[in-house]
């Protein structure tokens, strides 16, 4: 799976916004920003040998836990807040829905749907939770301590007055377009345009 | 050391000194009618003048940063580490200089040099520097070098401070910025154990004021207790357990039941403290410790970091290291989020590291990719 259905999030950044990417990785998706879009970026990660390799394309990165509660951005920092694929990986994604959406005009989440059919047929089944390419990690030793499904997802931004500005789905060849008509099961991950309600 | 400089060192340096015959005033007032300053280069200006990179030195360093004075030195300069061909401050690109601190005792104009207004050494009359007289004599410096701006700026523990002070000084001066293991200001505890080491020099019987010079004396049991201390706190603890643990020095635990046990520690500490007591000045190590605690980033600003920083114009490299503790990671992040909150460009990391304060100084290689690559968008393409 990809980190990040890129061309999808590209049409929604606006050329030449600044935006915090969540989660950076080696930098590649901000580096992508900047050079098709003119976006000015920066990068957070945990991990040093993803700093180093974010700082090698040239951008500003700060070595911070998301899960630290992103106090150092200052609310309405940046035009775009991403955080791809990790919402799942956090200890309260709540909180930090509520603080990418304060510091950002707008945010950007993707993550993997665990309303997917194929999870769905795992668990009632097999009776066991869901193992698959694109989940390769025992429930015990799983990074992924928070999974979702897509109404979960949309049911949670309501609680915490969060617009959902658009939604993209992805899916399998085989699967598309049900996955358009019924995201909840049929896509593999979701990605979301969200804002704070009344802004 | 070999008799050709190894891959990646400058080789041979040999230091060179500027002289300044107008009158430099600090900012406490005191004024020098004339003074020196030692400095050395490495790597060639280009004709642009835009590859130029000032390098601070820390309380104990000097302007010997890289290379070696002379074939049989047995250990090149204090960040030999970093500075160098194909090194992270790559001097096959850049120009880099280093000038050894106003005040300080290893060339330029300070305590153990010569008042030329009484013809004797200044010893304890020598005026008590801040760092932004500091920046304002590199900055006399550079113009004597015909250097117009720096490309980058960088410095370690108080030479971090003083980066961070030339780019709130002069602002159009400082492209980069890196702010290695720095504070925006010391605290209560820093300037404790600051004091600690100053009353460590001015109790040795043999202090005479600051004027031992003038009496043929040397305060080195102060001076040396000064350093240990110092020293101490420049280690973290897990960095000392492996290194030392609770290992006896050869030899000193003989047959002789009497025989003195020395732990390794404490002989390393003993060494450490005699070494520097007879190569630093004592007046210098008052008037520097003095300096660190003087130095207050947002002192200017009623104590507002983010408005001090608001005029930089600098992109901004600030690193911490995890274990340490004179002035750990938390200082460097107060510094971080005062630039992003001033809206600068800044990468921030806090090393792993056990090598507590001293991390910036020894070799890392997380810490070395990084100021590699950082380093990378300095100077010209």
């Amino acid at each position: 799976m990809t980190r990040l259905d890129l061309n999808t999030v590209l049409d929604w950044i606006t050329p030449g916004s600044r935006v915090l990417d969540l989660g950076c990785g080696d930098g590649a998706f901000l580096a992508r920003l900047r050079d098709k879009r003119g976006a000015s970026g920066v990068g957070v990660d945990i991990d040093p040998d993803n700093l180093i390799a974010s700082v090698s394309k040239g951008l500003d990165v700060i070595q911070e836990d998301i899960n630290d509660g992103l106090h150092c951005f200052s609310t309405n920092g940046f035009d775009v807040v991403v955080l791809a694929h990790a919402l799942q990986e956090l200890t309260h994604p709540h909180i930090a829905l509520q603080r990418m959406v304060d510091i950002g005009d707008e945010a950007i989440v993707s993550f993997p749907n665990f309303g997917h059919w194929l999870c769905r047929l795992h668990l009632g089944l097999k009776g066991r939770m869901p193992m698959s390419r694109a989940m390769p990690r025992h429930w015990y030793d799983t990074p992924n301590i928070h999974f979702c499904t897509v109404k979960d997802f949309e049911s949670l931004c309501s609680e915490l007055n969060i617009h959902i500005i658009e939604r993209a789905t992805i899916a399998g060849a085989a699967q598309r377009p049900l996955d358009k008509w019924f995201p909840n099961l049929f896509a593999t991950s979701a990605i979301y345009r969200i804002r704070r309600s009344g802004t | 050391m070999s008799e050709t400089p190894s891959a990646g060192s400058v080789g041979l340096v040999t230091p060179q000194i500027a002289r300044c015959d107008m009158p430099f005033t600090f900012a406490n007032g005191a004024v020098l009618t004339s003074h020196e300053l030692v400095y050395e280069t490495y790597g060639e200006l280009n004709s642009a003048g835009d590859n130029a990179v000032l390098i601070c030195h820390a309380l104990s360093g000097s302007h010997h940063a890289a290379g070696f004075h002379a074939g049989d030195d047995r250990r090149p300069g204090w960040w030999d580490l970093a500075i160098g061909p194909g090194k992270p401050i790559d001097t096959e690109r850049l120009f880099v200089v280093c000038s050894n601190n106003l005040g300080c005792c290893d060339g330029s104009s300070g305590p153990n040099t010569i008042n030329p207004d009484t013809g004797k050494s200044w010893g304890g009359q020598f005026p008590q520097p801040q760092v932004q007289d500091w920046v304002r004599s590199q900055k006399w410096l550079a113009e004597h070098l015909g250097i117009s701006r720096w490309a980058a700026v960088i410095g370690g523990s108080l030479g971090g401070m003083q980066a961070l002070q030339w780019a709130i000084d002069f602002p159009e001066w400082v492209e980069h910025c890196v702010a290695l293991a720095a504070a925006p200001g010391l605290t209560a505890q820093n300037i404790a154990f600051n004091e600690i080491a100053r009353h460590a020099i001015l109790s040795d019987p043999d202090w005479h004021g600051g004027d031992y010079l003038a009496a043929g004396a040397l305060p080195t049991r102060g001076v040396a207790l000064a350093r240990m201390v110092g020293h101490l706190t420049y280690m973290s603890a897990d960095g000392m357990s492996d290194r030392f643990g609770r290992e006896l020095r050869e030899n000193s635990f003989a047959s002789d039941d009497n025989a003195e046990r020395v732990f390794q520690v404490e002989s390393y500490l003993r060494h450490q403290g005699s070494r520097f007591s007879t190569q630093f000045d004592a007046n210098t190590y008052v008037l520097m410790t003095r300096a660190l605690d003087l130095f207050d980033l947002a002192g200017e600003h009623g104590g507002d970091l983010t408005a001090a920083l608001a005029h930089a114009q600098a992109n901004f490299l600030v690193a911490s290291f995890s274990s340490d503790w004179r002035f750990p990671p938390q200082r460097s992040i107060e510094i971080r989020d005062a630039l992003m909150a001033a809206g600068k460009s800044v990468t921030y990391a806090n090393i792993e590291t056990d090598n507590g304060h001293d991390g910036f100084l020894l070799p890392n290689s997380h810490y070395e990719q990084l100021l590699g690559e950082w380093m990378r968008r300095v100077g010209p393409s």
